[in-house]
């Protein structure tokens, strides 16, 4: 463990110096940097190919990148590192656009899983800590029923209860409703928001721009692997300084 | 010429049979742990495991099993190596379960999504975890129905192994023959036999589908 000397100022919760990352000869990341302060709910938008989805991955180590350091909670990402992997994905919680909930475990068993494994907490306490999660997420009386026995929306409430239950630091949430039927999307919008309330810093790739909007603190546009423009939501959606965001703004209308 | 009841050729029969069930015990066990660590090998992302593991199964399912006897038995001995009928049969039985075996298990882990193994990441839990309590259960289910039905296969091909002496069921049911010019009574229960060996496993394999379906 390396003591650094702690600042006074709020020390960013994720910090993200000059990351590249490439898929082969295809570079998709092409120098990031990006502080997110605790608390801050971040929104990265942006035409697909861009490049969001890739940064979020990097975040919790589920894509490797090649140059740049990213650092959460003042741990450093070592890829190759199990020991420190293992460390900084307690700080990172995901939420994915398909839920990917375990669908040979029940719902609370879904939820208590990683805490029983990795924080070794015992039995009843991951269960009373399950049910408390659960019943946050509106999913109280589902704690025995089984993933595919829920509506999507349901699931991916069960998902972030999940994430929830690592108590993480950050929650990265990767275009969560995209797989949603629309009428479903408000019921994962609201706890994305009650989360948000309750001061949980979280970054967002999202297509849903009216939620951005309300909720997030910033927004990052992404374009073509750099983030093009940054700044508050009223800023960006209201007066786009440049053409690819004034472009990918009008598109969507 | 010896007078065989059908009793006496069952009889017979039945003693060659233990042959047969140790041959399938010794594959069944043998190939199952090689198997097993050739999949491990392969999904812990050894150095050279992903290309070693594909040239193994290539070779051993390239091959015929009764290749494979012959050389362990009789290739061996011309290497200097003398090794007994139980040693070649164990050696050649295992490496061809193995083979086969690994190549199924792998297709199961394969068919779980990548999801899967992303959201377990995400939670923090280790390689050991991931496959103990995310990737293996899954894979399991889904992999009762294609290795009973290789098990099956080898109960069968261990007929095989009387090219190097053994007198299991097959060679057992020619023999009786041979004394009693009765063949389609002694291949009958040859079959019978068989069938009685191989319907249990399918049983069981049935039965083992249907306890990982759960109760609704």
């Amino acid at each position: 463990m390396t003591a650094e000397p702690q600042t006074t100022d709020p020390a960013p919760i994720v910090r993200i110096d000059a990351l590249r990352k490439s898929f082969g000869a295809n570079e998709v990341l092409k120098g990031i940097d990006l502080l997110v302060q605790p608390g801050e709910v971040i929104a990265i938008i942006g035409k697909s190919g861009s490049g969001k989805s890739t940064l979020l991955r990097c975040i919790n180590g589920l894509e490797v990148f090649q140059q740049g350091r990213l650092l959460v909670d003042g741990l450093p990402l070592k890829h190759g590192d199990a020991k420190a992997m293992r460390a900084l994905r307690q700080h990172v919680g995901m939420i994915f656009q398909n839920f990917n909930l375990f669908p040979h475990l029940s719902v609370g068993r879904n939820v208590m899983l990683a805490p029983r494994l990795v924080k070794q907490t015992d039995e009843a306490a991951a269960a009373a800590q399950a049910r408390q999660l659960l019943a946050r997420v509106g999913l109280a009386e589902k704690f025995d029923a089984w993933p595919d026995q829920l509506s999507g929306g349901q699931q991916q409430r069960v998902a972030i209860a999940r994430a929830l239950a690592m108590q993480p630091s950050v929650m990265l949430c990767d275009e969560i409703t995209s797989a949603l039927d629309p009428e479903l999307v408000g019921e994962v919008l609201r706890v994305v928001e009650t989360l948000a309330d309750e001061g949980m810093t979280l970054l967002m790739v999202t297509h849903e721009m009216n939620f951005a909007r309300k909720v997030a603190d910033r927004v990052v546009f992404m374009h073509a692997g750099r983030i093009h423009e940054m700044g508050p939501p009223d800023q960006l959606f209201g007066s786009p300084q440049t053409a690819e965001l004034r472009q990918f703004l009008s598109a969507l209308h | 010429m010896v007078d065989f009841s059908l009793w006496d050729i069952f009889r017979n029969l039945g003693l060659a049979a233990r042959w047969t069930v140790g041959l399938s015990l010794l594959a069944f066990v043998g190939g199952g742990l090689v198997g097993l660590a050739l999949l491990l090998a392969r999904l812990a992302q050894w150095p050279g495991a992903q290309r070693g593991v594909a040239g193994y199964v290539q070779l051993f399912q390239g091959t015929p099993l009764l290749m494979q006897l012959f050389l362990a038995y009789f290739g061996l001995a011309l290497l200097g190596i003398n090794v007994s009928a139980w040693v070649a049969a164990g050696l050649a039985l295992t490496l061809y379960s193995s083979a086969f075996l690994t190549e199924i298990w792998r297709g199961c882990v394969n068919a779980i999504p990548k999801g899967q193994w992303e959201a377990a990441d995400s939670l923090a839990l280790s390689f050991g975890e991931k496959l103990r309590h995310v990737v293996g259960p899954q894979a399991l289910r889904i992999a009762v129905p294609p290795t009973v039905g290789f098990l099956v296969q080898v109960i069968k091909g261990t007929a095989l192994a009387s090219v190097i002496g053994f007198i299991e069921l097959t060679k057992a049911g020619t023999m009786i023959t041979n004394a009693t010019f009765r063949p389609f009574t002694v291949y009958a229960c040859v079959a019978l036999m068989y069938f009685a060996l191989c319907w249990p496993v399918s049983a069981a394999s049935r039965k083992l589908e249907r306890s990982f379906r759960r109760d609704r």
